[in-house]
């Protein structure tokens, strides 16, 4: 029988099977933060182990990076944590993009940036949005810092093999609509908990249309479904990325050549069998904005805010709690919630796409009154190419603020978040409660959906703006 | 780790599916590079009022419920981010192990836990159990009028729910995990016994890296 394109990535890093059942399976990029490594290195240490594979592993602090003034770390915790992230680097032999360079950025951003993404490698970090990488036929997955220091010590994880799940998307995307939206769509039909267990492989036409920003949004939120990963088999849009200028660890000449005819070989083969297929029809697909507290709790723009006991899948006291936390009544026109903050940033959306996306509505234009609106780049580089296409003066003529990179808003982790009851238009990937903010409001949204909400004050359906 | 024992706790039944992690343990808590002290911070933002004083009708806060040891939720529990943290801070709140239903949605079966967080569990020797979803609704109910008291046996794969007559419910669990919990393993020492099959490994292993 065939392999999919994860039975191929799996066999090719399966070292060994215990007789316990787990599968010691070798992982080739570990990208390391400064929130959940220092237990780890603190475990390396404690136990007199090293890093066993340096050269494989990459550091960069994003979490708490403040995003207005990035050298002054008021808060002493987070400014502890990105130092201790600095002295493990150093004690350990490990790489570190410093916030001092212009390799620094969101770690998901940067894999990609820099070249460490390549396809049919596993890689491993201590986030759960590590998935992102799987638009390149990657699998990649986010662990604990337990599981942290296994790969610091080991090179590798014990794991047990998920089971593949086909996702296909048929026909074309209709205009406005974009890779959030799909994705979203495809939360809101499995729920938050519907791809536990599985390894997603996103396929079809609209998937193969999408660019490798677009794919890496999809793959991002395949932890919202509670997959633990998702994959887009390599194309040629896929190696002509990795072969961009400055891509500093990816293959060149001769070396990039073998790779590719290696890279080739990965897609999945015709007679393989799925444990789980979903066909969705992508030229059906809205835009998408989530009204709940849970990725899942997603409708399209044009629809209401649905009542409780009215969904599969969602208990009516869920729903209620929901609404609650949510301020919203059942019934109301999503087209009528009025926001007061956007977020256009994260390892979702923060990358030079989004913000060619967002920059697009917010031309000319200008942000609605009393709408605070955060422009985030994923990265540094992606900060230095928006600049250079005149993109930061767009934002800033229409009323946005600027910032520097960081995660930023997404988790609040650092001076950036929402007070008790702000409601924001957000393009990153969680609406939980208290997740932007304690008793902060999230609705998730595309990049263009965001710009829109920005300069109208409310949702609007983007499709029928001119 | 320490290995797992069987024993016998207070059941504290928190009514909600789909508790995030960001739930258990908020983002500001994050901020330490210690593995200890989170305990106290545990689902924060359900057990505090704004002002700070506890608030009286969250379930953790119920006085009868001192010193459960087993944490009773809905379907899909644990999803999320991948903190480590929202672990330590449920074990080191004094759970000792976490019950969850798995769901039927359409045609599959909806898993209790989030991948991610269930497997930090088995790191730190907090044990997941996956029961029936009306196996768990027979526990919400007897907690509406008693304090539920269960027996957590591992090595059986069992949980008994106390009561007039008892009722056992049976659970299954990855042979790896029971096995990790049960002996209290350190997973690197397990995987370093290997580690000339890992080298051996890595003479043919291609990681591309330019």
């Amino acid at each position: 029988m065939g392999k999919t394109l994860f039975d191929k990535i799996w066999d090719r890093h399966l070292v060994k099977t215990l007789p316990s059942g787990d599968s010691i399976i070798y992982i080739d990029r570990h990208l390391v933060h400064e929130v959940t490594s220092a237990q780890a290195f603190e475990g390396l240490r404690l136990s007199g182990r090293k890093v066993r594979q340096p050269k494989l592993t990459f550091a960069t602090m994003d979490h708490n990076i403040p995003t207005d003034d990035r050298y002054n770390i008021k808060d002493p915790i987070a400014k502890e944590q990105v130092q201790t992230l600095r002295d493990n680097c150093k004690e350990f032999g490990v790489r570190l993009f410093d916030i001092t360079g212009d390799d620094q950025g969101v770690v998901h951003i940067i894999g990609p940036d820099l070249g460490i993404t390549l396809p049919g490698l596993t890689m491993v970090c201590g986030d759960s949005h590590t998935s992102t990488h799987g638009a390149f036929g990657t699998f990649a997955m986010g662990i604990g810092t337990s599981e942290v220091e296994h790969v610091l010590a080991t090179q590798t994880l014990l794991q047990n093999k998920p089971k593949n799940f086909r996702v296909e998307f048929k026909g074309k995307l209709g205009k406005g609509v974009t890779a959030k939206d799909m994705i979203l769509k495809f939360i809101g039909i499995v729920g938050t908990a519907g791809a536990t267990g599985y390894v997603l492989e996103y396929c079809g036409e609209a998937v193969r249309e999408l660019s490798m920003e677009g794919r890496m949004t999809m793959c991002n939120m395949s932890i919202e479904a509670g997959a633990r990963a998702g994959l887009i088999a390599p194309d040629q849009k896929t190696f002509d990325y990795i072969q961009a200028k400055d891509r500093q660890f990816a293959p060149k000449g001769a070396a990039f050549a073998k790779a590719v005819e290696d890279w080739k070989k990965l897609s999945t083969d015709a007679d393989a069998k799925y444990d789980r297929e979903l066909v969705i029809d992508a030229s059906e697909i809205a835009p998408q904005v989530t009204w709940g507290t849970s990725p899942g709790m997603v409708t399209e723009v044009t629809a209401k805010v649905p009542a409780p006991g009215s969904l599969p899948g969602y208990s009516a006291v869920d729903i209620q709690h929901a609404l609650t936390y949510m301020g919203l009544t059942a019934g109301t026109p999503m087209t009528e919630i009025k926001i007061n903050t956007v977020f256009i940033g994260s390892c979702t959306n923060g990358r030079i796409e989004d913000l060619r996306a967002a920059a697009e509505f917010l031309k000319g234009r200008k942000v609605a009154e009393g709408v605070k609106v955060l422009v985030v780049p994923g990265s540094q580089r992606v900060k230095h190419q928006a600049e250079s296409e005149g993109l930061d003066k767009i934002f800033k003529d229409a009323g946005c603020q600027w910032r520097e990179s960081g995660c930023s808003m997404c988790l609040a982790m650092n001076p950036d978040y929402l007070q008790p009851g702000e409601r924001c238009a957000s393009t990153s990937n969680r609406n939980f409660e208290g997740r932007q903010g304690k008793g902060g409001r999230t609705h998730l949204v595309g990049p263009a959906m965001a710009a829109a909400a920005a300069v109208a004050g409310h949702f609007v359906d983007i499709r029928s703006w001119k | 780790m320490e290995p797992f024992k069987t024993f016998r706790g207070i059941a504290a039944p928190l009514d909600r599916a789909n508790v995030d992690t960001d739930q258990i343990i908020a983002k500001q808590f994050l901020k330490s590079i210690k593995r200890t002290g989170f305990g106290e911070s545990l689902f924060n933002d359900w057990r505090f009022l704004p002002d700070g004083k506890p608030d009286a009708s969250f379930v953790l806060n119920d006085p009868k419920l001192k010193g459960a040891s087993i944490l009773v939720a809905r379907n899909n529990f644990g999803c999320g981010s991948s903190r480590e943290h929202a672990v330590w801070a449920v074990a080191q709140y004094g759970f000792k192990a976490v019950i969850a239903p798995s769901m039927v949605n359409g045609d599959s079966v909806v898993p209790a836990f989030a991948d991610i967080f269930r497997n930090n569990c088995s790191k730190n020797g907090l044990l997941t159990v996956e029961l029936k979803s009306e196996e768990v609704q027979q526990i919400f109910d007897a907690a509406k009028t008693a304090v539920v008291e269960l027996t957590m046996d591992l090595v059986n794969q069992k949980v008994v729910l106390h009561g007039a007559a008892d009722k056992t419910f049976s659970f299954q669990i990855d042979s790896a995990v029971k096995e990790r919990l049960v002996k209290g393993l350190d997973d690197i020492g397990t995987t370093l016994q290997e580690s000339a099959s890992i080298s051996a490994f890595e003479q043919k292993h291609e990681t591309y890296l330019g």
